[in-house]
């Protein structure tokens, strides 16, 4: 849908400059990750990451690769922000989240640079609106330092097998308590709550498994309050990746098919409560 | 004074208090809701004002200028099938009722799929109004839910209170875009700040902005119709909506 706007005059080129014919691409991938009102994006040109974190343990990444825009301009090697992301979602889906068949939110999105605010260019029916959000200084942000060597255990599960269990984990339970084990039970859910404690096995041959590489028995349990907001990222992806590492830290991969059948990913990282590495069945 | 109505036609007691006027509508974007569930979600209390050919449902906000601040008519023949109205005096042929419309929301609601609804001003120890909804039953003897909803009976020397907004005299008036994307517009609007600008002007053009010290939006629409009459005038933004049979009338002071 071509936009009926004019991008602003400029003397001055953008930093960053992009264009989406249909917002709810970015939209449904950021609110998978908006479980704090502030973000760091991060765009260089292989496309768009933004980042949330909390309490210093977990940490959420929305990527939207360069090819899923029509257009994605970075003119520097990398440029970063840091914006509510509260008020950029609200502006992303100011024509409303649920449109009629075959009518979608037009987005051009501009960044002048250091200091300047996020100028979003949304039109729909001919209604144009123009936001323009201001930026903050970027925060750092944790480095969990996963790459495939360091990790020792991984599963790749289809996400509709996961999905209720996250749906229904118990909240009276403080952590999540994660098995990956060569052996039985291979992987088990586990919550300790105020009823008592419930366990969900996952055989290795179950037809839901992808793939299975489990090279030592780990135990680890997580903050369940940190990785409830994980559960709209499964509910939007079609397969979810499992993996730890030697120190008990977690990484969630979320693969997502958005509108069009383009591929996206979430990732979620989350240090463990306890470290419990002996083997415990 | 005595008032009693009846409604039998579901889709007129639909169209008054809940549901979606079934048919074919000429513009579905402007369809209203019941008039009384809208009613109910603007005001906590008004003021129903019962003549022989027409119901007004009037909020009278004393802090807004003093003046009327909505005011919604109704024409009793397009929802009751009997009304019979005797007001306060042969000259003052009218009643004055103060009442909490999600009261008459609630009740009504118990009419989704009932034979009749009857509804009554009675004073066996204060003034109500009775809503009797009579509902199928597989016996030959009909169900009968009866709801008694004080109200307060408005003496004739307030009436002028009430009296109908003259028009002021206006600067620009122009047609609403469709109201499914003003209203998301307002509604994320309304997350992002508490005050929003209203312009508009004779080429059919209409702005809403909001501006904080965060962020800045501004939606504009064009190509809006500019009717022959007037409704912004720049202290009071006067809506009207209008409906087949319902007139709607709001008023909202300006801040600056």
């Amino acid at each position: 849908m071509p936009l009926c706007t004019q991008p602003p005059a400029s003397g001055e080129p953008y930093v960053l400059a992009a264009s989406l014919d249909n917002a709810r691409h970015l939209s449904s991938l950021l609110r998978a990750v908006h479980f704090q009102d502030h973000a760091t994006c991060f765009a260089t040109a292989n496309g768009l990451r933004v980042t949330v974190e909390d309490a210093k343990c977990i940490q959420a990444n929305a990527f939207v690769q360069a090819e899923i825009f029509q257009e994605f301009a970075v003119q520097e090697e990398s440029v970063t922000f840091r914006i509510n992301l509260s008020v950029l979602l609200d502006c992303l889906t100011i024509f409303g989240t649920t449109s009629l068949p075959g009518t979608s939110t037009a987005l051009r999105m501009c960044y002048r640079g250091y200091g300047y605010p996020l100028m979003l260019f949304l039109e729909e029916g001919g209604v144009v609106t123009v936001c323009k959000i201001n930026t903050q200084e970027p925060e750092d942000l944790l480095d969990f330092d996963f790459c495939s060597t360091k990790v020792v255990n991984k599963i790749i599960l289809q996400s509709e097998g996961l999905r209720e269990a996250f749906a229904e984990l118990d909240m009276t339970s403080e952590v999540l308590q994660i098995i990956m084990s060569p052996d039985k039970p291979y992987f088990r859910l586990s919550t300790f709550g105020n009823a008592g404690s419930a366990h969900l096995d996952y055989p290795r041959d179950s037809d839901l498994m992808e793939a299975f590489q489990c090279n030592q028995t780990q135990t680890n349990r997580y903050k369940i309050s940190l990785l409830k907001p994980s559960a709209k990222a499964l509910a939007l992806s079609c397969k979810v990746s499992i993996r730890t590492n030697a120190q008990g830290f977690l990484s969630l991969q979320y693969m997502i098919r958005n509108e069009d059948g383009q591929i996206c990913f979430v990732e979620y990282y989350c240090c463990p409560d306890e470290d419990i590495t002996e083997a415990e069945l | 004074m005595r008032f009693r109505a009846k409604i039998v036609d579901l889709a007129c007691l639909n169209h008054f208090s809940r549901g979606v006027w079934s048919g074919s509508p000429r513009n579905a974007a402007l369809l209203p809701p019941g008039v009384i569930n809208t009613i109910a979600k603007l005001a906590k209390a008004c003021t129903l004002r019962l003549t022989v050919s027409k119901l007004y449902f009037i909020l009278s906000d004393k802090v807004a200028n003093g003046g009327v601040s909505m005011w919604c008519e109704l024409c009793q023949g397009n929802f009751f099938d009997e009304f019979q109205m005797e007001g306060v005096a042969a000259e003052h042929n009218e009643i004055y009722l103060e009442l909490v419309p999600e009261n008459l929301s609630r009740a009504l609601r118990t009419a989704q799929s009932a034979k009749a609804v009857k509804i009554k001003l009675t004073n066996k120890h204060c003034p109500c109004l009775r809503v009797a909804v009579e509902l199928p039953s597989l016996s030959s003897s009909s169900r009968i839910v009866t709801h008694d909803i004080p109200v307060g009976v408005i003496p004739r020397r307030l009436w002028n209170d009430f009296r109908e907004p003259s028009v002021p005299d206006f600067d620009v008036s122009i047609y609403l875009p469709a109201l499914k994307t003003m209203k998301s517009v307002v509604e994320r609007m309304k997350n992002l700040s508490s005050s929003i600008v209203i312009e508009a002007n004779l080429s059919g053009e209409m702005n809403l902005k909001i501006e904080t010290d965060l962020v800045s939006v501004t939606t504009h629409f064009k190509d809006l119709g500019n009717p022959p009459w007037d409704i912004v005038s720049n202290r009071i933004v006067h809506f009207i909506l209008l409906h087949e049979d319902v007139s709607l009338q709001y008023f909202i002071p300006a801040l600056a």
